[in-house]
Order: C-alpha cells, then structure tokens, then sequence
C-alpha cells in the first residue's frame, strides 16, 4: 500500500511536470516550423512607421564588435556543417578576426523576416530581405542607409542591381543587392508522363484534379500573386497589369482562383524542409518551389524537375540590409562587403540557386566542380539578362497606392493575410 | 556583511542575520509572507499580467497604414471574427478535433489504466509506468517528426494497412487530418492515463467486493460502482486532453494542411503583425476553456487533480 501510495504521487507530480514543461516546450518548438518571437513584441510593434526625411547614410567601417547576429533566408549563411564544401562563414571569421562569432537565425517567409527584424531590436544585426520586406522594412525605419562605396566589390555588381526600387529609395541605398531568382514550378518526373508547361496544371480544376491533394502551395500570402500572374494571361478581361498591384474586382478573382484550387492541394508548405519531405515521400508532386529545394532533392537522387511556366514566374531579389538598431554595425557592414565579393557570390548562388549579384562570381561558377555545380550557370540563370529580370514579377509589399492612374483603389497587404487565411480555410 | 563593521565590542552583539532571524522568529505570518511573495509575485505579474495585456489589446485595433496599434476601444475584431465565416469554421473544426482527441484517448487510456491499477503486478506496475512516462521526457518536435515518416505516404503505417488489405490508406494518412488526429491522440495519451489511474487506484478494492456480494455482476458493478467513482479522475484527465489539443498549433502545421485556432493567431501576430486581431481570437479558446473548466468542477474534477 505505501508503494502505491507512492506511485500515486509520482504520477501526479508528473502530471504536473509534463502539464508545464509541455506548454513550456509548445512556443519554443514553434522555432523549427515556424519562428522564435521575441517577448519585446508588443512594445516593438509600435516603432516609427516612416523613415526620417533626410537621412545620414553610415559612410565608414569601424572595428567590428566581435558579434555578428543575422536574420536569413536558407542556404544564404552557410558554415559547411550542411554540405562541406559550402562554406563562406568559416572564411569570413578568418578574414575578421574582430567578428569572430556568427549567429544565423534562418527564416521561411518574408513577414517572418520583417517580424524579426521589427520586434527584435539589437538582437539581429542584418536581415537578407526580399523585396516584399525590404521596402517594408525602408518604410518603417527599421534598416539604415548605406554609402555603397564602403562596398569594394558594388561597382562591380549588374547595373539593374546597384539601384533597384526593392532597396533604392529617394536616392538611398538602404542596403547591397545579394541575388535573385524566380519560384519555379517542380514536378516528380516519375509522376508526369509529359512535363508540365503552364501554371495550369495546378491552377485549372480540369488539370488539377488529377493530382488531387499531390498538389503543393506556397504557404505565404504573397502567392496570391502566382494566382493573380496566371490571371494575367488566363483572363485578360480582368486588366491584371502587376500581380501586386490589384484592384478589388482582380484580387477578388485571384482568391476565388485560390478557393477553387483548395481541395486539390495537399500542402501549403512554409517551411521550404516540408517541401523536401513531401516531394521525397510522394506527399506532394507538383507545386512552386525555389531552386534550393529542386537542387536538395535532385542531390539525393529524388526524380524532379522545374520549370520557367509560360505564364512567367514570380521571383525574389534579396538585399542585405542593416538594422538601424544593430548592436554590431560594424560586423554587418564587413558581411555585407564580404557577400558581394565575388568569390562568395559564386558559392551561394551555387549552393541555393540563383543569379548573382555580382556578375565576376561567372568565372568561378563556370569552372566549378563542387557537388552543385552546374554547366553555364549564369547562361542558365540568365545573369546579366536584364529582359528576362524585367520579365520576372519580383516579390514586393502590396499597398494600397497601385502605383498609376488607379490610384489609391488597390488591396494592401493586410488583406492579403486575412484572404489567404480565408483560401486556406 | 561583518566588513561593514569594522569596531566591534568586546562582547560580542548577535550579528544583524542572527537578530534578523530572532525577530523573524517571533512574526511567523510575515515569514511565510516573505517565502511566498516571490512564487506568487510572478504568478500575478507574469501569468495574469501577460492575460490582462492580452484581453486589452484584443479591444485595440491595427492601422492598415501605418501598422501601428490604435489604442482605443473598438469590437472591430470580434466583428471580424464573427461576419467572416472563416473563423467560426476554423474554431469548430478545432473543438471538435479536441473532443475527438478526449473520447479516444479516454477509450484507450482507460483499460491501460485500470490493468496498471487493479490488475498488475507491483513489478509490472512500474514497468507500465515508466512505459508511460518515457515518451514525456522526449521532446515534443522529435515525435511530431517522428510521427510524419510513421503516417508519410508508403511509410509504416501504410505498409500495415496494406498488410491487412486495405490498399487505399495513403489517401487517407499521410498530410491530412486523420494523421494529425492520430498524433494528437498519441500525445496527449500520457495525460489521460495518469489521473485514471490515479481515480482507479483510490477506489477501495472492499467496495467491488461488496458489489459482488449484492450480486452485481461486473458490468453492474464497472457502471455503478467504478464509473461514477472514477468520473471525476476522467474528467480531470480530458482537461489536459482538451486543452493541449485546443491550444497546439505545431502539430496542425507539420502533419496537417490545416489551421486550428493557434494557426491564425500564430500568423495574425508573426506575418500580419496584427497583433490586435490575435489577441481578440486568442479570447476564443481562452473562452472555451473557462466553460469547460467550470463544468470539471461541477463533475469533482479538481478533487482528483
């Protein structure tokens, strides 16, 4: 009797133990899918929502701190413990002994980033922002204007990329262009028997549904716009000129495009792992994906291909940014200097997939033999292609300002999240 | 602290702990006063601090412009919550996926619990317990993760339904709601079977017998004798159950295409910044508990905490 007396006790001491460190454990873990948020959030979210009217660019390099704290998309701050030959943070802290730590916190989507960045001031020094959190982040005065002639290696970089609107602002550089590419449409080969051409394969019910539930979205609400480009040529009657700048009645239309779509996908996928899971185990066999994720899977002898669609595509152009709020200005700085040189401008647009900045990176990422390397690369990513850049619907914020003679009649971003919690039902 | 005096009488005076102590001694109320403040300082601060902050902002709103946090009253986002029929969908499937959980972790822990209680050896008892708790001490993610190869297309379950001839099972596992259902059930199982046991272990073997004797047989004796007996331990058991499931949002996101109540508020306050509109949905679940809570107590519940 004393023993289970005993035993009773223990069970309801570790009821309580598992009740806590359960819901404990909940918000920590959503740091894999999802992000860590930090605890300042409410207070931060009521920083200054315009940046200063003139600004002071940060026009000298100091000492570096001994810290360096970044904010990333995957694939884009690697230290080799992935894939041993993709190294460039290793290098860096050798070549800056005064920046001698490097702390990545890697991010899935671009608000995630801008919620970083805008609630956690001083604890990331620079963010790799796309071009639907860079102008957010120059708006809100959370990133600070740069002379780019701290950047030995800017005049270098391809001119449609030394000032783009995406981190170029009244004259500003709020920041140095690191690459760009398109979301492209992957298949399993072994699934197709003829490759898919047009985004209808997963946006025309017809086609669709014969891949029902194989189907794979990307998770963030900015892909109304993939919906909203296959519009663009599907239904020209609905006048879509830019699938960011949308009217009601076309916003409309590509949510109700999205609503349709929803029994036959499988997925939304966030987390760019999610993808490569599902593509692996057959989970999911069509969908949109960045080039990372086609080059993992194809790494491990998974049979997929993507595709340029037709229609076009959406795309990223990725800027470093500094944060005004950074506690290692100077150590960010030199990264930012460090990442456009060309030697690591050819191992990160290797690793990841994607068209470097920095034109001078060609002549490495020709002649690689790492395990991905590619024939042609910047023939094949179309590197100082400026028509087929200009062709790409680059990923920005939707305002409410459509940016024309529509004026003030578009659908600002905030409707967009709420839409997209509506497609996903 | 003796630095701090320096010249020092030749008899000595107690020293200022000591006669701290002494005159503590004699203020028993304060002592314990003094214990408690701190555990219960953070308990009000923290705990019901961060509630109220929530409840008020749920009453403020976001300026789609600026992003910035309007701090006045205003219902919009009830009104949000309650014209969009997104959301009542969402906090229906939500419950009703948390009351599944209960009655079928409930089903299974039950039995479990009554073998470790009643039937088991001493020896046997202690396995079964250490078989129970030792999933508790692995983290959270590594079983979700765990449990998406298990129900993945072609994975361990699959080739066991296969086995036993039902071929279309990947149709139904795999990213859905069955699979998450399934994880859910496997989580929160801990849960149940502990205070079951616990209720079961409490019955006294005398009042069976006596049952018995009446000539109950043991149906009789299992629904007027133990049930009622043990309701309240079930009840206690469905709390975490239901709760646990009601407030996940990670399980949803990596083994399901699905939003709970979690999901939205997750991506109200991370991608939307709207933090207004998530505290507001955030009330939901924090509504439902309440209820929930207040019925346990009528059912004896807290009694068999």
């Amino acid at each position: 009797m004393v023993q289970r007396k005993g035993l009773a006790a223990i069970a309801v001491i570790a009821i309580l133990a598992a009740a806590c460190s359960s819901s404990a454990t909940s918000p920590a873990a959503s740091s894999a899918p999802a992000s860590q948020v930090p605890a300042s959030q409410a207070a931060a979210s009521e920083a200054p929502a315009s940046p200063p009217a003139s600004e002071t660019p940060v026009a000298s390099i100091g000492p570096g701190e001994g810290e360096l704290d970044l904010v990333a998309w995957v694939g884009y701050a690697e230290d080799g413990s992935n894939v041993k030959e993709y190294d460039w943070i290793h290098p860096f802290v050798a070549a800056n002994p005064d920046c001698s730590k490097v702390v990545v916190k890697t991010a899935d989507t671009s608000d995630e980033m801008y919620t970083l960045m805008s609630n956690g001031h001083g604890l990331y020094d620079g963010v790799s922002a796309s071009g639907d959190a860079s102008n957010r982040l120059i708006d809100r005065a959370e990133v600070a204007p740069v002379d780019p002639a701290l950047f030995p290696d800017f005049k270098d970089l391809t001119p449609f990329l030394q000032s783009p609107a995406n981190n170029t602002v009244n004259g500003f550089h709020y920041g140095i262009s690191h690459g760009w590419g398109g979301n492209t449409l992957m298949y399993r080969t072994d699934k197709f028997a003829a490759p898919p051409t047009s985004w209808d394969s997963v946006f025309d019910p017809a086609k669709a549904a014969a891949y029902k539930g194989k189907i794979t979205d990307y998770g963030g609400s900015i892909y109304i716009a993939d919906a909203a480009l296959y519009l663009k040529t599907q239904n020209p009657a609905l006048g879509i000129t830019d699938p960011y700048e949308l009217t009601q009645e076309q916003f409309d239309a590509a949510v109700a495009l999205l609503k349709a779509q929803h029994p036959f996908v499988g997925k939304y996928w966030t987390s760019f792992t999610d993808e490569i899971d599902n593509f692996t185990n057959g989970t999911s066999t069509i969908g949109t994906t960045w080039q990372y994720q086609t080059n993992t899977l194809k790494g491990s002898n998974v049979p997929v291909e993507a595709i340029v669609p037709t229609e076009g595509m959406t795309g990223w152009s990725d800027t470093w940014m500094l944060s005004r709020y950074a506690k290692h200005p100077n150590c960010m700085l030199k990264w930012m200097a460090w990442m456009v040189t060309p030697e690591v401008q050819a191992q990160v647009a290797e690793y990841f997939g994607e068209a470097p900045a920095n034109p001078k990176a060609c002549d490495i990422l020709n002649t690689s033999t790492k395990p991905y390397a590619i024939k042609d690369f910047c023939t094949a990513y179309h590197v100082t292609d400026e028509a087929f850049y200009n062709a790409i619907s680059f990923w920005k914020t939707p305002i409410r300002d459509c940016g024309d003679s529509r004026g003030n009649t578009c659908v600002p971003y905030d409707e967009w999240v709420a839409a997209y919690t509506g497609v996903k039902g | 602290m003796t630095t701090a005096e320096p010249a020092r009488p030749n008899a000595p005076a107690p020293s200022a702990p000591r006669r701290l102590s002494a005159w503590l001694h004699e203020r028993p109320r304060l002592r314990l006063g003094a214990l408690l403040v701190a555990p219960f300082g953070w308990f009000g601060v923290v705990y019901f601090g961060s509630l109220a902050v929530l409840f008020a902002y749920a009453f403020w709103s976001l300026d789609p412009q600026t992003g910035v946090v309007v701090k006045s009253f205003t219902l919009s986002n009830f009104q949000r919550m309650v014209t969009d029929p997104v959301y009542g969908a969402i906090v229906q499937r939500t419950v009703a996926v948390a009351a599944i959980v209960t009655v079928a972790d409930a089903l299974i822990a039950f039995p479990i619990a009554y073998y470790m209680a009643r039937v088991a050896s001493p020896r046997r008892r202690a396995l079964l317990f250490m078989s129970v708790l030792l999933p508790l001490w692995a983290s959270y993610l590594v079983k979700v993760y765990a449990w998406r190869v298990i129900v993945a297309p072609s994975g361990i379950l699959d080739w066991a339904f296969h086995l036993v001839g039902i071929t279309d099972s990947s149709s139904v596992l795999g990213v859905s709601d069955v699979s998450m259902t399934i994880v859910f059930i496997y989580m929160w199982l801990p849960y149940m079977i502990l205070p079951i046991y616990a209720g079961l272990e409490r019955i006294p073997s005398s009042y069976l017998e006596a049952s018995a004797d009446l000539g109950a047989r043991s149906g009789q004796t299992f629904r007027r004798v133990i049930l009622p007996l043990v309701l309240p331990a079930l009840v206690a058991g469905s709390i975490f159950t239901f709760s646990l499931t009601l407030g996940d949002y990670i399980i949803p996101q990596l083994v399901s295409n699905t939003q709970f109540i979690g999901n939205v508020v997750y991506v109200s306050q991370g991608v939307a910044g709207d933090i207004p509109f998530a505290a507001a949905f955030a009330l939901v679940p924090v509504g439902i508990m309440a209820v929930y809570l207040l019925v346990a107590r009528r059912l004896g519940a807290f009694d068999a905490i």
